[in-house]
């Protein structure tokens, strides 16, 4: 199977210049981190997705994001372009996030929606724990 | 040198040049086109006489008589022929055949099928090293036996079941041994007058020659019966009707040949340049070699990288052509079920990749290929959150994931 060059070009930039991308991570217990990890190892893929957050009028705000993601090319490349779409928006914005904005974004093929699926649920997570800690 | 580097050779290999030329000189009207079936002009004859030549070519190899070989498309239909036409044929003195769970599709979907019409199949387990113990074999046969068919070498890791001490058992209790020997030809010597097999495939592709032709054995002595699979003219004794394809049958030939004057030295060169790679490679953390360490033929590297999932490696690595054990490149998204037989963690299959070396692998391109699988390695190791767990202490098998 061919990957998109999407795909590609968004797998290699992450490998090869990991900190540019907010590859990384924080310690969880930090109050400002929530922290999301889907997936599982018996299925080929694991993320974990860090978001760093401040309050700003009646919400709070993502203002920096690291992960990490065990996976296909396509879960690294959905992972990374998922950190592009959280940096600065909101919470409620960020739940508004869908797998098929990744899909899109990205030109994943059926096979590969379920990256995008783990993607979105990595960022449910995420919000989840910092809101839990509020 | 030029990239990508190929390091597939145990999925298909390029036709050596030598193959090549005899091939053309069948095609067309200067050439040698005519119908090895033919029996009223020289056309006929003269094809005839190419497709025998071939034939002996591919019982030299593997010292049996000529009159043994049966041309087939390729070892998939070796193994169909072989494993139905077998147990169609022997189904009034049994239902009981045995395999492994780590064979080639060809032989498990042949096996299913025949489940499906009422044979019982029993599926060895394989040890951890990837080898079906002989004593396991004789421990699974009943009264009911008629059938036992396992490969000579993996196609995925490589390793080299013992088929003589397997064909003592089955010849003793006069159960019909058939050998998928598809990734075998030109890697290991096989002496068909010594071993007890009575059925064996063969593949052209695998050993540099042409795709879309192979060969079975079958046994003349003792004579092993068959129901054909596939009906029309009669062709090679009833076993396998249709037109001699002369420039694929001669390519086969030719490249068996080959295989059998350039064995020994291609071997040891390929052996080298495996040794060098895997030495190269060994001392890297969490890195594990798949199958076992003796028994395997040359050109096989199957390894497993732990905490980097193997798919997103083959990504890593554009510039080589391998695969994966994980079968994450088909429709399937389970891991390799022959690392899973192995007992593998998940993990540890979904982590793995296959590279196979070749006849024509140079010593440079394993270098460039040790140098880019290292720091691949690594930066996929920075991007995984599971090799984090590992270097902090987390013990993986502890934590409830969140399936996704």
């Amino acid at each position: 199977m061919a990957y998109s060059k999407k795909v590609v070009e968004k797998f290699e930039n992450t490998l090869n210049e990991p900190e540019k991308n907010s590859v990384g991570r924080w310690d969880p217990s930090d109050l400002d981190i929530g922290t999301g990890m889907v997936g599982a190892p018996a299925c080929g893929d694991v993320m974990r997705l860090q978001i760093k957050c401040k309050p700003e009028k009646n919400s709070h705000v993502i203002s920096d994001v690291k992960f990490k993601t065990y996976g296909c090319g396509s879960a690294i490349a959905s992972s990374s372009e998922l950190v592009d779409m959280l940096i600065g928006k909101t919470l409620e914005e960020a739940r508004e996030i869908k797998n098929k904005d990744i899909a899109n974004a990205l030109d994943l093929p059926p096979i590969k929606i379920h990256c995008s699926v783990l993607a979105e649920d990595s960022i449910h997570k995420a919000i989840e724990d910092y809101e839990s800690k509020l | 040198m030029q990239l990508p580097i190929y390091l597939d050779y145990a999925s298909t290999t390029p036709a050596d040049p030598r193959v090549v030329k005899k091939m053309q000189e069948c095609l067309s009207l200067d050439g040698n086109f005519g119908n090895p079936a033919s029996r009223s002009h020289a056309f006929g004859w003269k094809a005839e006489e190419a497709t025998e030549e071939a034939r002996q070519h591919v019982a030299d190899l593997v010292n049996c008589d000529p009159r043994e070989i049966v041309w087939t498309s390729g070892a998939t239909e070796s193994d169909n022929l072989a494993i139905k036409g077998a147990a169609r044929f022997y189904k009034t003195k049994g239902n009981h055949i045995i395999t492994s769970k780590i064979e080639h599709k060809a032989v498990l979907d042949s096996c299913r099928q025949l489940e499906r019409e009422g044979f019982d199949i029993t599926y060895l387990d394989p040890d951890s090293n990837g080898i079906i113990s002989p004593d396991l074999v004789k421990e699974s046969l009943t009264d009911k036996t008629i059938l036992v068919s396992l490969m000579h070498i993996n196609n995925e890791i490589g390793v080299v079941n013992d088929i003589k001490a397997i064909g003592e058992i089955t010849r003793e209790a006069g159960i019909i041994f058939h050998v998928d020997a598809a990734q075998s030809t030109g890697k290991l010597p096989i002496d068909l007058s010594k071993i007890k097999v009575d059925l064996m495939s063969f593949s052209a592709h695998k050993t540099y020659g042409p795709k879309g032709i192979g060969a079975m054995y079958a046994s003349r002595k003792p004579r092993v019966r068959l129901e054909a699979q596939i009906h029309g003219g009669g062709h090679e004794r009833g076993m396998r009707s249709g037109t001699l394809a002369t420039h694929q049958i001669v390519g086969m030939g030719e490249a068996f040949r080959i295989a059998k004057v350039d064995m020994d030295e291609d071997n040891k060169r390929i052996e080298k340049l495996r040794n060098k790679f895997w030495g190269a490679i060994k001392d890297m953390e969490e890195v594990y070699l798949n199958g076992d360490e003796i028994s395997r033929a040359p050109g096989f590297l199957n390894v497993s990288f732990n905490y980097v999932e193997g798919e997103s490696l083959i990504m890593a690595l554009k510039d080589i052509a391998v695969s994966s054990g994980s079968a994450c490149t088909s429709a399937s998204l389970e891991p390799s079920y022959v690392l899973r037989a192995l007992g593998l963690k998940d993990e540890l299959a979904h982590s793995s990749i296959r590279f196979a070396i070749g006849r024509f692998t140079t010593e440079e391109e394993v270098e460039y290929t040790i140098d880019l699988v290292r720091d691949s390695v690594e930066k996929l190791r920075t991007l995984s959150p599971l090799w984090d767990m590992y270097k902090d202490g987390v013990d993986l098998d502890t934590i409830e994931w969140a399936e996704g």
